[in-house]
């Protein structure tokens, strides 16, 4: 049997999915003052994917860690409650380029000495879907991207992952990268006793400079606009009518 | 001046239609070239595919029997060897470039850009953030590589009419053997239109109710010649195949005609939607936010309006 020392999992502080979040009147940015904040959905289905790893007795110890500011320690002791064992922040003011996060969890691999990083494919707010691959190409390591099934022998995973024509299967050698899509698992719901526990776990804060990284700019974001709307529509009030709007429309 | 290298996808045989899509972007800024890279087991007939795109300037043949199937760990270090005749390195934003493009940035050591869906200038384009609720204007400096994925909805194929060069290239480089490809499964929709390029497409969502029903979005498609797709929700209660999932983290597309059977409207969903020409909806909730943006919206229940509507186009 497989057996992973360190499952090393990221853990993004995002706006919630289910807010309708908006552009500032200005074109400055996006209103998010008090706005409710999650564990990125597909991160939350990383950390699920580790702990049943672990819990198939194919794991050791799984590592949560977030990069941003302070706040982040909410969403890494969501990560805690869920059942991680360890937690690291690395605390930095400003929002960084997938290529700088990446670094950090290069950074990260190397103190933990992980074999195996499972992360979310995308992260919510930015929708880069960048981090994981990067990774895997900074690491020289295999990735298995936008993965819905996961499974362990000879040192090596095998990776369902979803691709536009249907599922593709690949096997990757270890260590190695795995992006989650959003039907590899179901995260559990935490209850409140783990919540309490968790609070007792380890947390530890670090900076950029501890892991040597230097925060890189290369695009200058200009403006940010709301989409533009679509004009809007007419109600019709049956199938008959359908049909007319169709035809004067010139679709059928 | 620009130069832009575009990695073709397709399937072995065929180019996929998200390369002219590339192409067409990259001619919006008027490059002095577009050429595209063919990486491929035996890439003949992709290159000359490729060649007739019109404006594209040249085509890269690379193959090598480690580029049987399209793996970013054995595809990216081809691509950055060749990337470094050009100023831009575009993929589509499809799962084969999403997978490789941010891959092939990372090995430069620059950046990588997600899902143009409008250039202003060459180093200055637009995109979608916050599923698709807010667009993004952001400039790339000129001093490096600009790596960058192309938002497919948000662009016309290239129409094929050119004859550019075809020139066979191989690498030196020694390709990984750590990431292998065991088998794809694809249950390609039963000879419908393609999901991705089709004029019309008709969706099913959680309201359908059950894989049985689901029937009925197939037969209203086939009335319609329409390609087929689904909700999340469709997709996670196993109605529909995950290639068929529409939205933020599915499919985005630009359809003439997009039908949505059941489906509420929620914002990921609606983001993948946001470039077809008619949106129509047919849900019993009249408060269903589908209808929010839908051209023609029918407040009905899908098991009487959907048999009606098959009736009315077959007759
Ligand atoms: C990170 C993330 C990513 C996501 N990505 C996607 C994505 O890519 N694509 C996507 O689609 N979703 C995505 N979702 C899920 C999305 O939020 C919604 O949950 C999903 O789109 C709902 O699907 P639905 O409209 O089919 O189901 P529901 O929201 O349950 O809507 C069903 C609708 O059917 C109607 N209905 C019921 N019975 C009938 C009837 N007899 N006749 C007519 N109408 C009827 C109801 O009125 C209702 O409006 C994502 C969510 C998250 C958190
Ligand atoms: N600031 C961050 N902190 C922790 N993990 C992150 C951070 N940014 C990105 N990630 C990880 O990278 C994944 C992909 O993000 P992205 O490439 O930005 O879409 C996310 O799902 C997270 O797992």
């Amino acid at each position: 049997m497989t057996v992973i020392n360190t499952i090393l999992v990221p853990l993004k502080r995002v706006v919630d999915a289910n807010v309708r979040v908006r552009v500032k009147p200005d074109g400055s940015g996006m209103a998010l003052d008090g706005v409710k904040m999650s564990i990125n959905p597909f991160d939350e289905i990383a950390l699920e994917e580790a702990l049943r790893i672990r819990e198939r007795g194919e794991a050791g110890e799984i590592v949560v860690a977030s990069i941003g500011a302070q706040a982040c320690t909410q969403q890494l002791r969501g990560g805690l409650a869920m059942g991680a064992d360890r937690a690291l922040l690395v605390e930095v003011e400003q929002d960084l380029e997938p290529l700088t996060v990446a670094r950090t969890l290069m950074a990260l691999v190397h103190r933990e000495n992980s074999q195996l990083v499972i992360m979310g494919k995308q992260a919510i707010d930015g929708d880069n879907n960048q981090t994981g691959q990067m990774l895997a190409a900074l690491w020289g390591r295999p990735q298995a991207t936008f993965t819905s099934h996961l499974s362990f022998g000879n040192g090596a995973a095998t990776a369902m992952r979803e691709v536009d024509v249907g599922m593709e299967v690949i096997e990757v050698d270890l260590p190695a990268v795995v992006t989650t899509d959003l039907r590899l698992n179901e995260p559990r719901y935490t209850k409140l006793p783990d919540i309490l526990k968790a609070k007792k776990k380890p947390l530890e804060t670090l900076t950029l400079a501890d892991l040597d990284v230097e925060p890189e700019v290369q695009f200058r974001v200009l403006g940010v606009e709301p989409p533009a709307q679509r004009p809007r529509g007419v109600k019709v009030q049956d199938v008959a009518e359908l049909v007319r709007a169709l035809r004067r429309k010139e679709l059928i | 001046m620009a130069r832009v290298l575009i990695v073709a996808e397709h399937d072995g045989q065929a180019l996929n239609a998200s390369t002219a899509k590339c192409v067409s972007c990259a001619r919006s800024f008027e490059p002095s070239a577009i050429d595209i890279a063919v990486l491929a087991g035996d890439g003949g007939a992709i290159a000359t595919q490729a060649a007739a795109l019109a404006g594209v300037t040249g085509v890269v043949r690379v193959d090598h029997p480690a580029n049987e199937a399209a793996l970013a760990a054995v595809a990216a270090p081809q691509v950055c060897e060749l990337a470094a005749d050009y100023t831009h390195v575009f993929g589509p934003s499809t799962t084969f470039g999403k997978d490789l493009m941010p891959r092939v940035a990372a090995l430069l050591g620059v950046g990588q850009l997600s899902d143009i869906m409008s250039a202003e200038s060459a180093w200055r384009f637009k995109r979608p953030i916050y599923a698709g609720n807010a667009i993004v204007t952001v400039e790339a400096p000129a001093d490096r590589p600009l790596v960058a994925t192309v938002r497919t909805a948000s662009y016309q194929a290239a129409e094929a009419s050119g004859n550019a060069p075809v020139r066979e290239w191989s690498t030196d480089a020694k390709l990984p053997d750590h990431t292998r490809f065991i088998e794809l499964r694809s249950d390609s929709g039963g000879g419908r239109p393609d999901l991705q390029t089709a004029a019309r497409v008709v969706s099913g969502g959680r309201g359908v109710g059950s894989k049985e029903n689901f029937d009925l979005i197939y037969r209203l498609a086939d009335a319609l010649d329409a390609a087929v797709g689904a909700s999340r929700a469709a997709v996670d209660s196993g109605y529909a195949g995950n290639d068929l999932q529409v939205g933020q983290t599915g499919k985005i597309i630009a359809p003439n005609l997009y039908v949505a059977v059941g489906i509420s409207g929620a914002i990921q969903h609606l983001t993948g939607i946001k470039d077809a020409g008619v949106i129509v909806a047919i849900n019993t909730d009249s408060e269903a936010p589908l209808f929010e943006v839908a051209d023609i919206g029918l407040v009905a229940d899908l098991f009487e309006a959907v048999p009606q509507l098959i009736e009315a186009l077959s007759g």
